[in-house]
């Protein structure tokens, strides 16, 4: 398969177009007045006049079943990291610009930013926190400390879910092959080198641990 | 012996965290009870309130308070911005801050608040506001005077002589000169001269300045993103109006600043006293959207240049002038150009002039070699073009005019304590085959055209006289307490091995403490200016010599004879030539403890800062301490030299440039850690070459309100923009007036990957140089094919 073809296929489960058709759907638009957290007392009433009542939903998150209330409107990223603790996916843009809350669903990357809790029920979440086993770095957490990865490392947790996603169809990609399937995350130190670096040692890795 | 760590690869002490998700950045604090704040910002460029009506927000459900920009302590100079005005100066200025119990709330209720604005008059272009007539960005005046702003007006014989196309050059507000450039014109083999534009570019590091405050015990605890933890607790207390010694500043990570996070920032002040005035914590979640607007921006120039140049390619003469775009609250850039200049070309004349003139435009801040990279990537391109009339070579022009070490800087023209340019000039020209590679200039294959391009850029890169601070504990660790920041250079471990390498200790032994000032924090130098490197070795190597120095005297006490019998390695004080009889650093922390005085932090030495006595008294009695100043002498400027070197192919159908291959080398001293030293430099290239190329500021000039306020619409360098494999290589020799040897990093690249980047172009063109960052395609294709230019020659933000 082409790298341009993967990425369709990767990305093209759940596009920006539907994920703001969803937002509207659920009665709340993505505001100029920036990131939305929450429906509060005030607005339930008028948000519940337009179906976006918070509801209690039951999340796979990293091999857990997690029971939250959310609004529709929520985000995965809002639900992880302000209902479940999980900080570790970052939020650097919030509108599917720079990939720092890439998650995976069913093993396959999404921004968390653009995906709304409420449709992951039944799939399977996987962040940055839920990588390790029983202790043991996975290959591409292990990667990154031979390597010496990242700068400010802000971006970190995204690059890595997304090298996960990656090695999982694509275990030996050349270094191009990686850069592409790497290029919906963004570093600003810009710290590409290492990063290309850490996802060859983690391809190494995850083939001598297989 | 333990294994000297200076110069080896190390696995820096915080990944694990920061690759597992505990790494908690300002964000992912969260306090019980917490609440939620959301700016209102100006939607217009410059404006004044005239009255609020917060009536039906307060009426909501929800609502905690309100923060007016009166209920801030006064910023203490005319200039000085606060984090909220009535008097907003660029289109995003924010006005008011709600809190509100969840953020859906805290926005719900800045919608719902009525601000009635005059609007002022507001210029975005510096030129526009020079002319008579011409608006001023601030009712108080358009440059900086001795009191505070001030009106600069230039008669219109000024832009009538000067016509569309070359910089008007009237009154400047800053100039100095050495030699006489006039007559030196007069006996110039080659002069060139050229109107270059350089934008202005916001910073946007991937973690936005959200912040969370909450107060307790009539302290403030600040979680904040911030380059320096230690210094950022003045800012904060100025802010919230309190002493210093009731902040505590948290800041273990910062995802990025690249200087717009030098010492905290502004906004810190919304979220420190609306929790005071709420009592309950407070997070204010900077959006991106906000970021580009209050994230702060590298200031823009206008500039002119005319250089004199002997035939061997000796630059005679250099003729500056610098119009620079300050945004609101102003900026220093445009003089350091000048000073930096001097560092890259040693003109035997110059004379430089400057105004800085006030925008209604998002304020500036440093970013990355402010001024420098800015000077750099607009003179090179020059240089080039020069090099090109005299038949030079343009790797050997630079070599020609670099210092060496008997070099000077700036106006008074001082001596560097090192200088090994034409090294660094050397190995980058051997690492990119500059030979071999310059005769592919202009080599065509299809529609894509080759240029080979390079850039040398000086800047700024050390300082001294901070301190260091040790402690041995009976965990038999030293502990290096570190007061400056973790902001992505490593600095906070690398800095340490000066300490671990002193007392010849295995780095496995070493536990570097930072990122929260209650665990008693050393005085410290900011995180700007590429100083840490240089000063925190320094000052960790005095108190290493230190440490070193009470364990022999303790040693002498405890097991007899004198402290000169004594030796330290291994994590043991022992006689020399009898290893076993000594102390282990654990038993040294005990007997230290037990026995007091200067051996437990009971005695302070008088020349440390406040800030280290405090620190020390706070761990009295915790084990072996040692505090030391840097004392070493620093008998001139500290600088490093970056060289980057370039290969493109420009399309010439559709004026997209590709980067085929990139190589750069320096000159920073000894280097401490190999891998983290190239990551940096092919960063900071990688952000010389976003400016020089993808991101860009586009207002609408009716409205005064940016369109490019996105990283879609300004987009920084991704990993499909840049080489794959980018090679580099440092000169390593060590700097002699500092005793591990080691200049900093984090700058020169900038300006180098820039300039690399525009010449290689330039050099695409046959020569031609645009002379204007950036350079976007539709300006190159124009070019390529003779259609008009799209903008005007000294036009901005295009």
């Amino acid at each position: 398969m082409l790298d341009a073809e993967i990425i369709q296929s990767r990305r093209g489960g759940f596009t920006r177009r539907k994920f703001i058709k969803g937002v509207i759907a659920a009665g709340a638009t993505a505001s100029a007045a920036g990131y939305l957290f929450r429906s509060s007392g005030v607005l339930a009433p008028m948000l519940s006049a337009q179906g976006a009542v918070e509801r209690l939903v039951t999340l796979n998150v990293n091999g857990q079943q997690r029971r939250v209330d959310v609004p529709k409107h929520e985000t995965l990223a809002m639900t992880l990291r302000y209902q479940l603790g999980l900080t570790g996916t970052k939020l650097g843009c919030d509108r599917a610009e720079c990939g720092a809350c890439t998650v995976l669903l069913d093993g396959v990357t999404h921004y968390g930013c653009s995906i709304l809790t409420h449709t992951v029920r039944g799939r399977e979440v996987t962040t940055i926190e839920g990588l390790e086993d029983d202790g043991v770095l996975h290959p591409v957490q292990q990667a990154v400390i031979d390597e010496g990865g990242f700068q400010c490392a802000f971006c970190a947790p995204g690059f890595v879910m997304s090298m996960v996603g990656m090695l999982d169809k694509n275990p030996a990609p050349t270094r191009e092959e990686a850069a592409v399937l790497l290029s919906g995350n963004l570093c600003r130190c810009g710290d590409y080198d290492k990063i290309l670096n850490t996802a060859m040692r983690a391809a190494e890795l995850s083939r001598s641990r297989a | 012996m333990a294994e000297r760590t200076i110069g080896t690869d190390i696995s820096p002490p915080d990944l694990h965290a920061k690759i597992t998700g505990r790494a908690r950045y300002a964000e992912d604090f969260h306090a019980e009870g917490m609440a939620f704040a959301k700016l209102l910002l100006s939607p217009m460029p410059h404006a004044r309130v005239r009255s609020v009506d917060t009536s039906r927000a307060e009426a909501m459900e929800g609502v905690l308070g309100i923060l007016r920009a009166s209920e801030l302590p006064r910023p203490e100079q005319g200039t000085r911005e606060g984090a909220l005005s009535d008097e907003p100066l660029y289109e995003g200025a924010p006005i008011l801050a709600v809190a509100a119990v969840d953020e859906t709330t805290a926005a719900a209720a800045v919608e719902a608040i009525r601000v009635d604005l005059e609007p002022l008059p507001f210029v975005l272009d510096p030129l526009d506001s020079l002319r008579e007539g011409g608006p001023n960005a601030r009712t108080d005046g358009n440059v900086p005077g001795e009191d505070g702003p001030t009106s600069l007006k230039w008669p219109d014989s000024v832009f009538d002589e000067a016509g569309p196309d070359r910089l008007p050059m009237g009154e400047p507000t800053a100039e100095w000169a050495i030699g006489d450039v006039d007559a030196a014109f007069a006996e110039a083999d080659v002069i060139v001269e050229e109107t270059i534009v350089h934008q202005s570019v916001t910073h946007h590091p991937m973690e936005p300045r959200s912040c969370m405050a909450y107060w307790q015990n009539g302290k403030l605890f600040l979680h904040g993103s911030t380059q320096s933890t230690e210094r950022t607790r003045g800012p904060v207390a100025a802010m919230a109006g309190i002493d210093v010694e009731d902040v505590v500043m948290i800041g273990e990570y910062c995802g990025g600043g690249f200087g717009s996070k030098i010492a905290g920032v502004p906004i810190m002040a919304v979220p420190a006293v609306l929790s005071r005035k709420i009592g309950r914590p407070v997070m204010l979640r900077i959006t991106r959207y906000e970021e580009n607007y209050i994230g702060r921006a590298r200031a823009g120039f206008q500039g002119w240049a005319k250089i004199g140049f002997r035939s061997d390619g000796r630059m005679t003469a250099l003729d500056l002038y610098l119009v620079q775009d300050s945004g609101a609250y102003g900026a220093s850039d445009f003089f350091t150009a000048g000073t930096v200049a001097t560092a890259s070309y040693q003109p035997e004349n110059m004379r430089f002039r400057g105004v800085p003139v006030y925008t209604n435009t998002p304020p500036r801040s440093a970013q990355r070699a402010p001024g420098g990279a800015q000077i750099v990537a607009m003179l090179e391109p020059v240089v080039d073009k020069a090099a090109r009339e005299l038949g030079v070579d343009r790797l050997e022009i630079r070599k020609v005019n670099a210092p060496g070490h008997d070099g000077w800087l700036g106006p008074n023209q001082g001596p560097f304590t090192s200088a090994y340019v034409r090294e660094a000039l050397d190995l980058g020209g051997e690492l990119f085959e500059w030979e071999g590679r310059s005769q592919l200039s202009g080599r065509r294959e299809g529609t894509r055209v080759t240029g080979v391009g390079m850039g040398l850029s000086p800047f700024t890169a050390g300082s001294n006289g901070r301190d260091g601070l040790l402690v041995i504990r009976p965990d038999g660790k030293l502990h290096v307490h570190q007061g400056i920041g973790n902001l992505g250079t490593h600095s906070i471990a690398d800095t340490a091995r000066a300490a671990s390498d002193v007392l010849d200790l295995d780095w496995d032994d070493v536990v570097v403490v930072w990122g929260d000032t209650s665990k008693h924090l050393p005085f410290s130098t900011v995180q700007a200016g590429s100083q840490t490197t240089h000063a925190h070795t320094r000052a960790n190597h005095a108190a290493g010599e230190a440490m070193v120095g009470l364990l022999q005297e303790l040693a002498a006490l405890e097991l007899g004879g004198s402290a000169t019998d004594y030796r330290v390695a291994d994590g043991r004080v022992f006689r020399a030539g009898n290893r076993a009889a000594g102390l282990s650093f654990a038993q040294a922390a005990e007997r230290a403890i037990a026995r007091g005085g200067k051996f437990s932090g009971g005695e302070i030495p008088e020349d440390l800062h406040d800030v280290t006595k405090g620190a020390v008294a706070g761990l009295a009695g915790e084990g072996l301490i040692a505090a030391a100043k840097d004392n070493y002498g620093q008998p001139g400027a500290v600088f490093t030299w970056v060289a980057t070197f370039a290969q493109v192919e420009l399309d010439v159908e559709t004026g997209e440039v590709e980067i085929v291959d990139l190589a750069s080398a320096t000159d920073c001293g000894t280097v401490i850690h190999p891998r983290s030293l190239a990551a940096q430099t092919n960063g900071g290239v990688f952000q010389g070459i976003g400016m020089a190329k993808s991101q860009r500021w586009v207002f609408d000039p009716q409205w005064g309100i940016p369109f490019t306020k996105r990283f879609y619409t300004a987009r920084p360098p991704g990993i499909l923009d840049v080489p794959l494999s980018p090679r580099f290589a440092a000169v390593n020799e060590p700097d002699p007036h500092t005793p591990v040897g080691a200049k900093g990093i984090g700058e020169p690249p900038v300006g180098a990957g820039e300039a690399a980047y525009a010449c290689a172009v330039a050099d695409a063109m046959g020569g031609l140089c645009l002379c204007r960052t950036p350079l976007t395609s539709d300006m190159i294709l124009a070019e390529l094919e003779g259609r008009p230019r799209p903008y005007g020659l000294l036009d901005t933000h295009v």
